[in-house]
């Protein structure tokens, strides 16, 4: 993967370290390396350090300890307004006393561009994200979604090569977060920009990114394609951050290659895949995503084991059924199931048995 | 449509909901009603009275009003004096003035306008018993009766029809004279019959008789009226038909008319006293600063003066009142530039500190207001006086010689600095308030998009801090244009400030209309600038915090 490939990276962060008062490490030990182009978001819960290193990238702040690379080139010695990189603020931060026209104008004339050349960039960047017609007006005269967009146009405007976005969509509301989303990786796509974006938001990590980085206690817990991400998490925290996770808690029993044989606390026995567990004995954390969950036997290979579960909810939610089960002493088991013509609907009180693919259900660390 | 809504007990909406919007208003005023009052009777109205003394002038209508009158035709700008009723009229108006001892006052408001005034009044009000003599002691010669009181009241006292216009007229006169209400009951009133016979010695013995009735609680009927009656009645006598005339001392007066007794030649009488009365000049400003309103103390404040050609600039030496109205200004604009370029870096670092350090500074701020402000003005003297402390160390390190000491303090220089650091603050918070509102993100943002440091903070940190400046700049210039103990304290005569001249107006000169129209300008100029800076910047810009 890229993150090896240190021949070909664009962006790389080395053993960077980050501590603000000389006692808490905000960031520990962080290692990333992006190719060209790419488009990489930084997810993880508030305080996980993820504005502290994208103001490491654009020089604001500076790293305790370990080195950042552009291009090749360290710029611990850069001063932010040499560094070239575009940045759009989570609260916008379009200039209040100019004009939209004026925003857009003020890295070009800090480039000393022409006044022509200046107008025809600027007409092209608010092409790009539909809003010609607003030129004229002030950032207060704007809907928060227009600044967002003006805020993009700005940080594009001089064709930067790399782009920060510090949760950028955070303040909107979800259609117009869905819009803007769309627009952003088009863009970030169309003009072959390379993109580290902040976000709380995992469906906006899932949907936007290349590859998503997990922050979590100043280090990246996970670095992986959204895909491989989701159905693949290689350690509890990012199982349970991304996505809704169904965990049971037991020993391991067995191990046999990629297999292994987990003791649920309550003495029953189910099939698992070892990801971060390697002894007989451990404590391991399961778990399975609601969807991989199976109700019908005959799809389980014959010597799969099963658990007993007792239905205790049903929501109908249209496209989907959620059905919550009690499944060894655990009241918050809950499966998916897919609003198809035979798919049963079931009663509160059914027992039934439960069972899944060995390689769906993951056994993590606890 | 056309029904109006109606209250649940019937009557109209609009009506009760009025009712119950009304008693909040009125439990609203009850709240503030206290300041209100407090701020209307300690502020509003004193300067309002204030400001109205700029253009009062009725002094010289109230203590000369017969000299007003017969003034009131003759030509100031040609060469010839007033004629003789002039002079006649200011003997009976100066007489009255200087028994009420009115006279020096109007001596000292025309003393404003022509220097001399004052101390010819003053003089002249103690001759004009010598003047009326002239005619008294021949007559008390003639009859000892003149020489008593009864004689006179019983001759004007009325015996059935009074002269209630002439005894209303009298009583005006004296109340304005006197400042004074001279309606109660007197004892007496003119004969109609006498009055019409006698109608100048009337009228002075009626105002004798109000004065000592109203304003010294005298009765009238037991006491001798003044001199002046004399001449009057001499002067009447003149003139009168006494032949159908049968009431008290007909035989008396009839005998002074026979004795044709000398009637004072005023003009001459006049002259003798003072020479200045023989000349032009008293009399052309008593015309001149004649009317109940005057522009003369707003001309004076801009150094200029009525003449009874028009408007005139003072003479050269007294002009100084423009140069300070100038200096003034130019010094505030001085000291309020100097709180800006010291106190924006200050407020910048308040804004941009952590918190714990912010507060530290602020209070190093503040720190000023804690102590009084005759106390810092007097540290700054110790500070800047040739003997002071920076003369001291510049002389120590060897920077200036032990003769050359720097001259800081009595001048322009000393105010300046004194008043940058008195006003500092007024300045420091405003601005700090409005820069605590920028984030720091815009400088953020201006660096990432290419912005060195002092494009991003000249391009978009400054203008955003603009209003902060704004709203400091017219706090200090407003509160410098005002500016009274520094200047007096540490500006020397070269330092001061207009304000220092109203308060000398206001204690010393005592010419308190001078005064209020200089009050009046300073605050028309501060209005006026308001005004201006609404138009350019616009107040809604301004912010305090
Ligand atoms: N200027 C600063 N001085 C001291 N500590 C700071 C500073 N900025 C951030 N921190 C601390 O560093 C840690 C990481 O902050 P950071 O802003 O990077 O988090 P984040 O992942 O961006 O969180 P969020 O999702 O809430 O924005 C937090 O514990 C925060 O308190
Ligand atoms: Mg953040």
């Amino acid at each position: 993967m890229a993150n090896t490939a240190t021949d070909q990276a664009f962006v790389e962060f080395e053993r960077v370290q980050k501590s603000y008062d000389g006692e808490i490490l905000v960031v520990k030990d962080l290692n990333l390396s992006m190719p060209k182009g790419e488009f990489l978001t930084m997810l993880g819960p508030s305080g996980s350090g993820k504005t502290t290193c994208l103001m490491m990238l654009a020089g604001f702040e500076t790293a305790t300890h370990g080195e950042i690379k552009l291009d090749g080139r360290p710029i611990n010695n850069i001063p932010p307004h040499k560094r070239g990189i575009g940045m759009v603020f989570q609260n916008y931060a379009l200039f209040p006393h100019m004009t939209v026209a004026e925003n857009l104008s003020f890295p070009l004339e800090v480039r000393k561009v022409g006044k022509s050349e200046r107008e025809e960039k600027i007409m092209r960047a608010l092409g790009m994200v539909q809003m010609q017609d607003f030129a004229g007006r002030r950032p207060a005269q704007l809907s928060g979604g227009q600044q967002q967009r003006i805020a993009l146009a700005r940080a594009l405007v001089f064709e930067p090569e790399l782009v920060l976005m510090d949760e950028p969509l955070g303040a909107l509301d979800k259609q117009l977060r869905e819009t803007l989303q769309f627009e952003i990786t088009r863009l970030a796509h169309d003009l072959g920009i390379t993109t580290v974006y902040v976000t709380h938001d995992q469906t906006e990590a899932l949907t936007m990114s290349d590859r998503v980085a997990v922050f979590d206690d100043g280090r990246i817990q996970q670095l992986a394609p959204p895909d491989q991400l989701y159905e693949e998490p290689e350690n509890s925290f990012v199982a349970q951050f991304i996505g809704e996770n169904n965990t049971l808690m037991g020993k391991i029993s067995k191990i046999t290659g990629d297999q292994c044989e987990v003791t649920l606390d309550d003495g029953e026995i189910i099939d698992a895949k070892p990801v971060n567990v390697t002894e007989v004995g451990q404590r391991t954390r399961v778990s399975i995503r609601p969807e991989r969950v199976e109700m019908n036997k005959e799809r389980l290979s014959p010597d799969a084991h099963t658990l007993k579960a007792e239905v205790l909810e049903f929501i109908y939610m249209g496209d989907i059924f959620r059905t919550r089960l009690r499944v060894a002493g655990n009241d918050d088991f809950v499966i998916k199931t897919r609003n198809a013509p035979d798919q049963v609907r079931l009663t509160p009180g059914t027992q039934i048995d439960i069972g899944w693919l060995p390689q769906d259900c993951r056994a993590l660390d606890a | 449509m056309a029904e109006v809504m109606q209250a649940a007990d019937g009557t109209p909406l609009k009506r009760s909901l009025a009712r119950a919007l009304r008693r909040q208003k009125m439990r609203a005023l009850a709240l503030i009603a206290p300041l209100l009052l407090f701020v209307l009777i300690t502020f509003i109205v004193p300067i309002a009275s204030m400001l109205f003394r700029s253009v009062e002038n009725d002094i010289v209508a109230n203590t000369l009003p017969y000299t007003v009158e017969a003034l009131a035709d003759w030509d100031a700008t040609g060469t010839d004096l007033p004629p003789a009723p002039v002079y006649e009229a200011m003997f009976y108006d100066m007489f009255l003035a200087s028994e009420a001892k009115r006279h020096t006052r109007l001596g000292t408001r025309l003393n404003y306008e022509t220097t001399g005034m004052s101390s010819l009044f003053r003089q002249s009000g103690r001759n004009m018993d010598d003047i009326a003599d002239l005619s008294y002691e021949p007559l008390e010669d003639l009859d000892d009766a003149w020489d008593d009181g009864e004689t006179w009241y019983a001759l004007f006292n009325t015996r059935g029809v009074s002269d209630t216009t002439l005894l209303d007229d009298q009583r005006k006169r004296v109340a304005r004279l006197s400042g004074a209400a001279a309606d109660a009951e007197i004892n007496f009133a003119p004969d109609a019959e006498v009055s019409a016979l006698l109608p100048l010695a009337a009228r002075e013995y009626t105002a004798w008789a109000v004065f000592v009735a109203t304003q010294n609680n005298r009765d009238p009927a037991e006491r001798d009226p003044w001199e002046s009656v004399a001449p009057a009645l001499v002067t009447d006598l003149q003139r009168a038909d006494l032949s159908g005339y049968v009431g008290p001392a007909a035989d008396m007066l009839r005998a002074a008319q026979q004795a044709n007794l000398p009637v004072p030649d005023f003009t001459q009488e006049f002259g003798a006293m003072d020479e200045d009365w023989a000349s032009l000049e008293p009399w052309q400003t008593i015309q001149t600063h004649s009317g109940t309103y005057t522009s003369g103390y707003f001309l004076n404040a801009i150094d200029a003066q009525k003449t009874p050609d028009g408007v005139a600039w003072q003479p050269e030496e007294k002009q100084i009142l423009l140069t300070l109205f100038g200096r003034t200004i130019w010094m505030s604009l001085l000291i309020t530039f100097s709180c800006i370029a010291l106190g924006y870096p200050i407020a910048w670092l308040l804004a941009n500190l952590p918190m714990r350090q912010a507060n530290v500074l602020l209070i190093l701020v503040l720190l000023p207001f804690w102590t009084s402000l005759l106390v810092r003005t007097s540290a700054w003297k110790v500070m800047l006086q040739q003997q002071g402390v920076i003369n001291d160390v510049l002389v120590w390190i060897g920077l200036v010689a032990d003769d050359g000491r720097l001259i800081m303090i009595n001048n322009q220089f000393g105010t300046i600095v004194a008043m940058t650091h008195i006003l500092l603050p007024f300045m420091i918070l405003p601005m700090y308030s409005v820069m605590q509102t920028i984030p720091p993100s815009y400088l953020r943002a201006a660096k990432s998009l290419g912005a060195t440091n002092w494009t991003a903070f000249w391009r978009v940190y400054f203008p955003q801090s603009v209003p902060g400046i704004g709203a400091g700049s017219i706090l200090v210039f407003i509160l410098s244009i005002g500016y009274y103990i520094t200047p007096e304290i540490v500006g020397g005569t070269k330092g001061v400030f207009i304000s220092n001249r109203i308060a000398f107006h206001i204690s010393s000169s005592l010419n308190w209309g001078l005064a209020a129209a200089l009050g009046t300008i300073l605050l028309a100029a501060v209005l006026v600038l308001y005004w201006a800076y609404d138009k350019i910047v616009g107040i809604d810009n301004v912010k305090l915090g």
